[in-house]
C-alpha cells in the first residue's frame, strides 16, 4: 500500500521537476548564446570595422560554422540532447539539423544520400519562412503600404 | 546593458521553445517552423525591429530572425517594384547565411565520417 502510495506521488512531482530543469536549462543555454552572439556582433563591429549589417551576417556565418563543426566532430548530437530547446532555436539548431542529415545518409551518395536529404529537416523552415514573409509581406504591402 | 537583454531575449524565446516541446507532442521541427512564421509576423507591426534595437545580436540568435530577415528582404524590394518585388527581394537577407549553411554542411559532411 505504501509503496504503491510512494510510486504515486513520485510519478505526480517527477515530470514537473523535469519540466522545470529543462526550462532552466533552455533559458540559460539559449540566453549564454545570445551573449555570444552580441560579443561576436560587437567584436567583428569594432576590431574588423565592419558595418552592422556585415558584422550580424559574419556573426551568423561564425555561429553556423561552429554548430556544424561540432556536429562533424560528434559532440554536437549529446548536447543537443541535453540543451534541447537551447540549442534547437537558435541558428545552431539549423546548421545542425542540415549537417546531421547530410552526414547520416552519406553513405547512399552525392546525390541520393547528401543531396537529397540536406534540407530534410531544414526544409520545413525555409517552406513555412518564405511562405509567412510573402503572406505577411503582402498584408503589410496593402494595407500599410510596405 | 544590451549584453542582460540579449540573454534575457534568447532565454526567454527558447523558454518558450522549450515550453511548447514539454507540453505538446510537436517536434522541434514543428517548433522551428512555428517560431519562423511568429518572427515573420512580428514584423507585419514592425515589432521584431524593436526587439532587434534592445537585444542586438540576442534577437538575431534566435531563428525567429530568419523570419525577420526573409520578410525584410522582401519589402525593401517591394518598395522599388511592387507585389512582384516580393519574391525578388526574398532572400536578399539571407541569402548569405543560407549559403554558408549548405557549403558548410557539404564539406564537413565530406570531412568527416557518420558515427555509426
Amino acid at each position: 500500500m505504501q509503496q504503491t502510495k510512494y510510486c504515486k506521488l513520485v510519478n505526480k512531482y517527477k515530470p514537473q521537476e523535469e519540466r522545470l530543469f529543462n526550462m532552466a536549462k533552455a533559458f540559460l543555454i539559449g540566453g549564454v548564446l545570445g551573449i555570444i552572439g552580441h560579443s561576436l556582433w560587437q567584436l567583428y563591429c569594432v576590431v574588423l570595422a565592419m558595418g552592422e549589417k556585415e558584422a550580424a551576417i559574419v556573426t551568423t556565418i561564425t555561429l553556423i560554422f561552429i554548430a556544424s563543426l561540432l556536429t562533424g566532430l560528434g559532440f554536437f548530437d549529446s548536447w543537443v540532447k541535453f540543451a534541447r530547446a537551447g540549442l534547437i532555436i537558435p541558428i545552431t539548431g539549423f546548421a545542425h539539423a542540415m549537417t546531421s542529415t547530410a552526414l547520416e545518409h552519406k553513405q547512399e551518395g552525392f546525390v541520393t544520400g547528401i543531396g537529397s536529404n540536406i534540407f530534410k529537416l531544414s526544409g520545413s523552415v525555409i517552406l513555412y519562412g518564405v511562405l509567412s514573409a510573402y503572406v505577411f509581406g503582402l498584408i503589410r504591402l496593402l494595407i500599410f503600404g510596405g | 546593458m544590451t549584453y542582460l537583454y540579449a540573454f534575457l531575449f534568447a532565454g526567454a524565446v527558447c523558454l518558450i521553445g522549450q515550453v511548447i516541446l514539454d507540453n505538446t507532442k510537436l517536434t522541434p521541427g514543428h517548433v522551428t517552423s512555428l517560431f519562423v512564421i511568429v518572427g515573420a509576423f512580428l514584423d507585419i507591426f514592425n515589432i521584431y525591429d524593436k526587439f532587434v534595437l534592445w537585444a542586438g545580436g540576442g534577437a538575431l540568435v534566435p531563428i525567429t530572425s530568419f523570419g525577420h530577415l526573409l520578410i525584410h528582404g522582401a519589402l525593401d524590394k517591394a518598395q522599388e517594384y511592387g507585389i512582384m518585388g516580393l519574391a525578388m527581394g526574398m532572400f536578399d537577407l539571407t541569402a548569405s547565411g543560407i549559403t554558408a549553411a549548405i557549403i558548410i554542411a557539404f564539406f564537413i559532411t565530406l570531412i568527416f565520417k557518420p558515427k555509426n
